[in-house]
């Protein structure tokens, strides 16, 4: 197998005195789509936002344990390197609301200052649009503010500003759970189409959901990283008792 | 395959710069600057006092006579001004103010009647006090003088009533918006308890929404009064600036405001000027007690609701 | 109780409730109504551009009041808006500390300082060290009091952005400097104007931190280092004055500025309303 583009060692997260996420072991692999989940407050929202270091932003936050994107240790260098590398969806989609749809996209680059020729700025815009499946409902209005569309379609757009960048990793949390049905499977759709560019790691409470699109699912409980490996095998026949008794409805 | 676009941008900003710290660094001082800015002007009214403080000492508190000509310095005759002028005007506008508050909170509260009451009032303070005064002067005063007439008592027109009216006006909005706010949190199954036990809305009014709502309404009262107690120019311009204790309600008078308008310009002497100083320090002192009590009146209760 | 005398006492309550409340306003449109009654004859272009004549004289306008006015608010502005912004943002992204809360409170006190005590300090700080009164030292008194209306007006527009927004920026590598100034300002910009403007409005109608700083003057004066008039110095200045040629004046000049001043607020209410940034 290929080396992991995220590799998480003995990785414990906390609040405080509070440990929410206990020694996890997690290799990611490149280009698939990864799938985190588990019942509320076990930690799987805690972990991604470890990946692109928004864990921290919390007073009293801290973290052991190393965290490798594709061989460097995250926490070593500048946190908003790092955020460049490594993009966020969030659960309601938040585009900014004083800039056009145009410029939400491009955020990622004029809020940090970079300039672009007028050329390239349409062609990355473009791009990500079209990679986040919007680019042909929206093109006729691009310069329009991006408040006025569904709340599909600004998810969508998020999901755009988040590519601009050309991240290596893509960190969805929940990206689906403010949506309607047919919101949602449009962007299950999109999920499998993008990992042909980047590395998709989804946080879910939806066991479904995961079955659907994830490749690798890792369960965690408590804190604590209780199975991982290819979807297939731990839907149908997980390793875990926890993990069976999470899928059976146990407990949520 | 070419190079993606952006990457070059990407690659070149991939240092980080200093403004981070700066800009934090800025605020924080942003922030202590008020700190200081409050503590200075605090320092500046009790050190430039100093002179007037040590050689009055506490006479200067309950002295009768204002006489700088021959540097007798008593503030009492200020302190009985602004405590008449403040309180009456208080008194005055209770009724009205709360007339405001029950009206917006409880009958009227949405709609264009509403909409038209609160535009109104939100001129009425916008206002500025010199147009009050001058207003004051020239159409309150001789309706005041007429009355004093058919009353008996000196015609002044100016004094004590009329600033306290003018006053009333003016502090009507102040007291009327946090009324009604409060009036308007007051729990509607509380007030449908008190109707579904067959009580009219004005006995539900009486006994119940106004007791609830009682410590909000008392808050308003006492910002109310702060501010009747700081206002200088309408009161300047109609309270007849007289240095003696007010006898009546008719008196003209002066207020702590009102003195240190007129009579800080000319003012000339160390211990003069100093004493004028110590009468804005003792405003200040007097408006932040008053302030800060009544702060802490709408912080519980708006705990409490 | 008899009940119709229940009902009655109901219905009277309510009828006097809205005649106290309807009252209160008399003021209010007998003011009005004296400025604009006495106010609008004087008011035509000459007044607007003649400075002050001496007494007897006809002709005299306000000009050089008008002109001190803006100054002053200029002045002013510049005093409070920068500072009263950056204090804001910093009171709006700390929610919870000992200096927050003093300063939250220092704020509050500020506002119920006295204008005349403004002036005193203004005075204390900047006049007695030029040994001259100023417009400076004018603007300064008025940007004293702008301060805590902007702090405030800031710190509440910005608690109302959702958390998501900053989030957001962050998520994209943008710095925190870069985030609040690019994208949690702009966002939070109509309720701040709003507050500017009022407090503009405020500090247009003051005289009291004037009385003995900016002074007054019969001359234009654009020389900020010197003494200048301004509309509500005038008001007083003449309306308590024994001529009657400068009280029309003084009328005059109340209603431009009552005009200017509840324009303001207009401008203020309708800003609100149209930069309501949907989140």
């Amino acid at each position: 197998m290929e080396s992991p583009i995220l590799s998480v060692e003995d990785f414990s997260a906390y609040f405080a005195n509070h440990c929410v996420l206990r020694r996890v072991n997690l290799d990611v692999p490149r280009n698939k789509v990864t799938a985190i989940m588990g019942p509320s407050g076990c930690g799987k929202t805690t972990l991604i936002r470890c990946v692109n270091r928004m864990h921290e932003l919390v007073p009293g936050a801290r973290v052991s344990g190393r965290m490798l994107l594709g061989g460097e240790d995250i926490y070593a260098i500048n946190p908003i390197l790092v955020r460049r590398k490594v993009g966020m969806v969030f659960q309601r989609p938040n585009p900014f609301p004083t800039m056009s749809i145009y410029d939400n996209v491009i955020a990622g680059y004029n809020l940090n200052g970079m300039r672009l020729a007028k050329g390239e700025r349409d062609r990355i815009v473009e791009e990500s649009l079209a990679k986040a499946a919007l680019w042909d409902e929206v093109k006729d209005f691009v310069y329009r503010k991006g408040t006025f569309l569904s709340g599909g379609q600004q998810q969508r757009l998020c999901i755009a500003r988040a590519l601009s960048m050309k991240p290596e990793i893509l960190l969805l949390d929940e990206p689906t759970s403010a949506l309607d049905p047919k919101a949602t499977a449009h962007i299950e759709q999109l999920m499998s189409e993008l990992k042909e560019y980047v590395t998709i790691i989804l946080v879910t409470h939806n066991i479904a959901q995961a079955a659907r699109v994830a490749d690798m699912t890792a369960f965690i409980y408590l804190g604590e990283l209780v199975e991982f490996g290819p979807s297939q095998k731990l839907f149908t026949v997980p390793d875990d008792k926890r993990t069976e008794e999470y899928l059976t409805g146990k407990f949520g | 395959m070419k190079v993606a676009s952006g990457e070059a941008a990407r690659a070149k900003h991939d240092r980080t710069g200093s403004g981070e710290n700066a800009f934090r660094g800025a605020l924080y001082v942003a922030a202590l600057s008020i700190l200081v800015l409050l503590a200075a002007i605090f320092l500046t009214l009790l050190v430039d006092s100093m002179p007037s403080i040590k050689a009055l000492g506490p006479g200067f508190l309950y002295g009768r006579t204002w006489d700088p000509v021959a540097g007798r310095y008593g503030a009492l005759p200020f302190l009985v001004g602004t405590i008449l002028t403040s309180f009456l005007a208080l008194a005055v506008s209770i009724p009205f103010s709360l007339a405001i508050s029950v009206f917006l909170g409880e009958y009227f509260r949405e709609g264009a009647l509403s909409s038209l009451l609160k535009s109104a009032i939100d001129l009425l303070a916008g206002i500025p006090s010199v147009i009050y005064g001058f207003w004051g002067l020239f159409v309150l005063v001789p309706v005041v003088r007429a009355i004093q007439i058919k009353l008996g008592v000196p015609p002044f027109g100016v004094g004590i009533f009329t600033s306290a009216v003018v006053l009333a006006v003016m502090i009507i909005p102040y007291s009327a918006a946090l009324g009604r706010e409060v009036i308007q949190l007051v729990p509607c199954d509380l007030k449908e308890a008190g109707l579904s036990l067959g009580a009219t809305r004005y006995e539900v009014t009486r006994r119940i929404v106004l007791p609830y709502a009682r410590s909000g309404i008392l808050a308003g009262m006492v910002l109310a009064l702060g501010r009747a107690i700081g206002e200088t120019m309408a009161v300047t311009m109609v309270i007849g600036n007289s240095n003696f204790i007010p006898r009546s309600i008719f008196s003209p008078a002066n207020t702590m405001a009102s003195v240190i308008a007129n009579e800080f310009v000319e003012a000339t002497g160390k211990t003069y000027v100093a004493s004028l100083i110590q009468v804005g320090l003792l405003l200040f002192v007097v408006t932040t007690i008053v302030n800060i009590v009544g702060r802490h009146v709408i912080k519980k209760v708006s705990v409490e609701i | 109780m008899n009940v119709t005398v229940r009902i009655v006492q109901d219905r009277l309550f309510k009828v006097g409730v809205a005649l106290l409340s309807f009252l209160a306003l008399l003021p209010l449109f007998l003011i009005l109504y004296y400025i604009t009654r006495n106010g609008i004859s004087s008011v035509n272009w000459r007044f607007l551009v003649n400075l002050p004549r001496p007494v007897g004289e006809s002709g005299g306008g306000i000009a050089n009041a008008v002109v001190g006015t803006a100054i002053l608010l200029v002045l002013s502005s510049v005093v409070a808006i920068p500072l009263g912004i950056a204090a804001g943002i910093f009171l709006a992204e700390h929610r919870h500390g000992r200096i927050t809360y003093m300063v939250r409170l220092a704020v509050e006190v500020l506002q119920g300082i006295p204008s005349i005590v403004i002036g005193i300090i203004a005075y204390a700080w900047i006049v007695l060290r030029m040994g001259k009164f100023s417009a400076l030292s004018g603007g300064v008194a008025l940007g004293i009091m702008m301060l805590p209306v902007v702090i405030r007006a800031t710190e509440e527009t910005l608690k109302m952005i959702p958390d998501s927004l900053r989030e957001a920026s962050l998520a994209l590598g943008v710095p925190y400097h870069r985030t609040i100034l690019r994208v949690i300002l702009p966002a939070g910009l109509g309720g701040i104007m709003t507050g500017v403007l009022v407090s503009v409005a405020r500090v247009a109608g003051e005289t009291a931190p004037l009385l003995f700083t900016a002074f007054g003057s019969p001359y234009m004066a654009l020389n900020i280092l010197k003494p200048v008039s301004s509309l509500p110095l005038m008001i007083f200045n003449y309306a308590t004055s024994p001529y009657p040629e400068w009280h029309s004046l003084a009328w005059g000049a109340s209603f431009v500025l009552a005009v200017f001043v509840l324009g303001l607020n207009l401008v203020a209410k309708v800003v609100t309303r149209k930069w309501k940034v949907q989140f």
